[in-house]
């Protein structure tokens, strides 16, 4: 028998203690005591401290986020979903990170405009402060750049839409030799990052193209080749409203280069709310019309959809499970609850009916 | 209906309690889930409306007068609109501050409970034994109290934090969290008070209520009540394992009961070999102290919950409920009830702090998933529509508290006097013929069906 590396030996030892930590902390975990300690030490959640706020136009800021040990990193163009105690309730919001992919100082930043009745968004920009401690997950998206770079590059971003772009400008100017970046927003001083693509615009190194909607109106796609003649040649990344972005998608298709568009979307998180609707309990195959009176659990009930159920009449929290998707309604306030699959929400089947179509776990 | 008519349930233990299900539902249950089906149509469940419309009263077996006779439908549908905004009002300004509340109280007791464990390493001092025994005692139960039962009541699920929620919840205590959200948030607070529905009620080994019949052997009960004292986490665990009616044959399947007491035999296995054996060996030299500190802090903790427990729905001036008087209750009603049927503690704000706000006992069980730490101010508005409504607020210091439903528990041991006998005579002659028939030698009836004997 061969001895046993070190390296396996320290694993056991660590296994060990781990089993020995745990044993001293039951029925919690020794993360749970670790997290008073320091919460951004590797190996817990991933979580981040706000360490500045920085003001970028008069409703949009910058956070800069120092991450948990656990941060992975991060490719230019991707985002982050991020949680934030909203008057004290978990809210998790995506957005894209503006940083540079390896700062020194290993921070990160994200940068966020506040959108009109935005709970999560105005909560960022008007009250948040340095310390702040916040959920983080690992950075994803594919709205990147390819390891080749093209040679000519249009940046088609409106309002908040530059941030992703920005997160690229400022990692890969120097590997891209021809850059255009067409930006709407209301007013000049509605452009986020403003001062800096214009001092980048100034030195040559980029061509803005800044469109104040305001003044000029929403920008028309028709007027694109002539604003930026040999746009059907550049590789394009567009980012911003749902509108700019299916007109794009219909006119690259249309010139049969739909293959040179890439398009990145921020789902803003409003759900219509109606009065009843169509309940799904995707794992059991189930799909149930209910009105807005009746409670979920009957109405998943009556169709032979195996449910946990309690005391029926909301106070002991027996029939908890996740809205997966969709909105309900508690029937006794009339307090709407909305979730969508990236942001699942465990609600009180037996006191909340649905209020549009909606997807419950089970 | 007369108290003849009433259907009383005679299983003392309350094994004749179950899940609560809605009115006409014909139901059956996955065993394997716990989830239910359907099979036919079912009304709209009547609690989740305060809607009255008529005055609904089932007397009890004392044939004691009805506590609200002086109430109409209309007072009873008023008083739960009242409560109803009352609730909404706490709901409407619950935010940050709460929030921040919860977390403060679980990260000082989290830090309380290291230290302490930490001093009881040297706990061979006896300096060092008795801070750090003083510390996991009170850490121990500001963490089954303020944090423990009121998480998993759901009190803080709003704050959608998955650390913090009533489904991932799990307290340092030999119950299981899934079995005890099930016989306390499920069983006791839909059926608070309700003879034969409501184990809590004596735990099934305890007649608290003259309502509940008598049997000799709740003639130990002041005994049992104090072993019971004693071992209180135990005897949580036994009671949401439903040991008692399994014993009977009248409880869960063979199967499943199996599987529940594993889980339960494995909590306490766990629980017991942090306080008993891996802290005890970290300490050394303190190996004894130390299993001598977490002793105490575990038989402390026992004995302060059991305490504040037993004033909850024990102490004189509380009222029970026949089991058909619930039958198509609204949610007036059902606040009515939960009202009545419970006591608060007076005292000051450490002592609220210390008992989980459980001493708002009437606030927390009429509104069981607000925040604890605003019952408080909730009390006052609660007492007021009590006097408004001409309705008992059942209240006083802890001491008198405790000593009134120790004084429950010792009276109640023995039957309800009649006319010409006394309580005593009653119990020695039921002690007597059931002697006389052992030592004749007959079983009489099955054993399962002695309990239902009345006095």
């Amino acid at each position: 028998m061969s001895t046993p590396t070190a390296a396996p030996r320290r694993a056991t030892l660590v296994t060990r203690a781990l089993r020995v930590a745990e044993m001293v902390t039951t029925p919690l975990l020794p993360a749970d005591y670790l997290d008073l300690i320091n919460p951004l030490r590797a190996g817990a959640d991933l979580r981040g401290r706000i360490v500045d706020v920085r003001r970028e136009t008069v409703d949009a800021v910058t956070l800069v986020i120092r991450p948990g040990r656990g941060w992975r990193g991060h490719v230019p163009g991707q985002y982050i979903r991020i949680g934030v105690d909203v008057d004290g309730v978990r809210q998790w919001r995506a957005y894209s990170l503006t940083c540079p992919a390896s700062a020194p100082d290993g921070l990160i930043s994200v940068t966020v405009k506040a959108i009109p009745d935005g709970k999560v968004s105005n909560h960022l920009v008007r009250r948040t402060q340095p310390g702040t401690l916040i959920m983080l997950d690992q950075a994803t998206g594919d709205f990147v750049l390819p390891e080749q770079r093209p040679a000519k590059v249009l940046f088609l971003t409106a309002g908040s839409g530059i941030t992703p772009v920005m997160g690229m400008l400022r990692n890969h100017l120097d590997e891209l030799a021809d850059v255009v970046v067409l930006h709407s927003a209301p007013t000049a001083d509605d452009v986020v990052f403003g001062a800096e693509l214009r001092e980048l615009a100034a030195t040559g190194r980029i061509t803005l193209l800044e469109q104040h909607t305001e003044t000029a109106g929403l920008l028309s796609l028709e007027e694109l080749a002539s604003r930026v003649p040999d746009w059907a040649e550049r590789h394009t990344w567009a980012c911003g409203p749902t509108g700019l972005l299916d007109a794009a998608e219909e006119h690259w298709a249309a010139a049969g280069i739909g293959d040179r568009l890439r398009t990145e979307r921020f789902r803003p998180t409003v759900v219509t709310a109606g009065e009843g609707g169509t309940v799904t309990f995707a794992q059991q195959g189930q799909v149930v019309e209910a009105d807005g009176a009746t409670p979920i659990l009957d109405a998943g009930e009556e169709a032979g959809v195996l449910m946990p159920s309690g005391c029926r009449m909301g106070i002991c929290f027996g029939c908890v499970v996740p809205l997966r998707d969709g909105a309900v309604r508690d029937l006794r306030d009339g307090e709407l609850t909305t979730a969508t699959p990236e942001n699942p929400v465990p609600i009180q089947t037996c006191v909340s009916a649905a209020a549009g179509p909606c997807e419950i776990e089970l | 209906m007369t108290a003849t008519a009433e259907k009383f349930d005679l299983t003392i233990d309350g094994s004749g309690a179950g899940t609560p299900q809605a009115p006409a539902a014909e139901a059956t249950t996955d065993a394997t889930t716990g989830a239910r089906t359907a099979r036919t149509p079912r009304t709209p469940n009547s609690r989740l409306s305060v809607v009255t419309t008529e005055r609904r009263y089932v007397p009890k077996p004392s044939g004691k007068p009805d506590p609200v006779a002086h109430l109409t439908a209309e007072d009873i549908e008023e008083l739960g609109r009242e409560l109803d905004a009352l609730r909404q009002e706490v709901l409407g300004s619950r935010g940050a501050s709460d929030a921040a509340y919860i977390r403060k109280v679980i990260k000082a007791q989290r830090w309380l409970e290291m230290g302490s464990r930490g001093v009881l390493l040297f706990s061979i001092f006896p300096p060092a034994w008795l801070v750090g025994t003083a510390g996991l005692s009170v850490a121990k139960i500001i963490e089954n109290m303020e944090i423990g039962h009121n998480v998993m009541h759901g009190q803080w699920d709003w704050m959608r934090d998955p650390k913090i929620h009533s489904t991932t919840w799990e307290w340092d205590n030999a119950s299981p969290s899934e079995f005890w959200k099930h016989s306390h948030n499920q069983l006791h607070h839909t059926y608070t008070n309700v003879i034969g529905r409501d184990n809590d009620l004596g735990y099934g080994i305890m007649r608290v209520d003259e309502d509940q019949r008598w049997v000799p052997s709740y003639l130990g009960q002041p005994f049992y009540n104090f072993l019971n004292m004693l071992v209180f986490e135990y005897g949580i665990a036994a009671y949401d394992l439903e040991l008692g009616a399994y014993v009977k044959g009248r409880g869960k399947d063979k199967e499943t009961f199996r599987r529940d007491a594993m889980k339960v035999v494995r909590k306490i296995g766990r629980q017991a070999r942090r306080d008993y054996v891996i802290h005890p060996v970290l300490s050394g030299p303190s190996f004894l102290h130390t299993i001598a500190a977490n002793a105490v802090a575990n038989l402390v903790r026992n004995v302060w919950t059991h305490s504040v427990i037993m004033c909850g729905h024990f102490p004189e001036g509380v009222e029970t409920f026949a089991k058909a008087s619930i039958e198509g209750e609204t949610r007036g009603e059902w606040y009515l009830r939960q009202m009545l049927g419970s006591a608060n503690i007076s005292g000051s704000k450490a002592m609220h702090f210390m008992t989980g706000n459980l001493s708002h006992q009437i606030e927390h069980h009429l509104f069981p998933d607000l925040p604890s730490n605003r019952y408080a101010e909730v009390a006052p508005k609660i007492r007021e529509i009590c006097d408004r409504y001409g309705l008992t607020y059942t209240t006083g210091s802890l001491p008198h508290q405790v000593a009134s439903a120790w004084k429950q528990v010792v009276v109640l041991s023995l039957p309800n006097p009649q006319p010409g006998r006394t309580r005593v005579g009653i119990a020695a002659e039921a002690v007597g013929k059931r002697v006389r028939r052992r030592l004749r030698g007959v079983t009489g009836m099955p054993r399962g069906r002695q309990s239902r004997v009345s006095a």
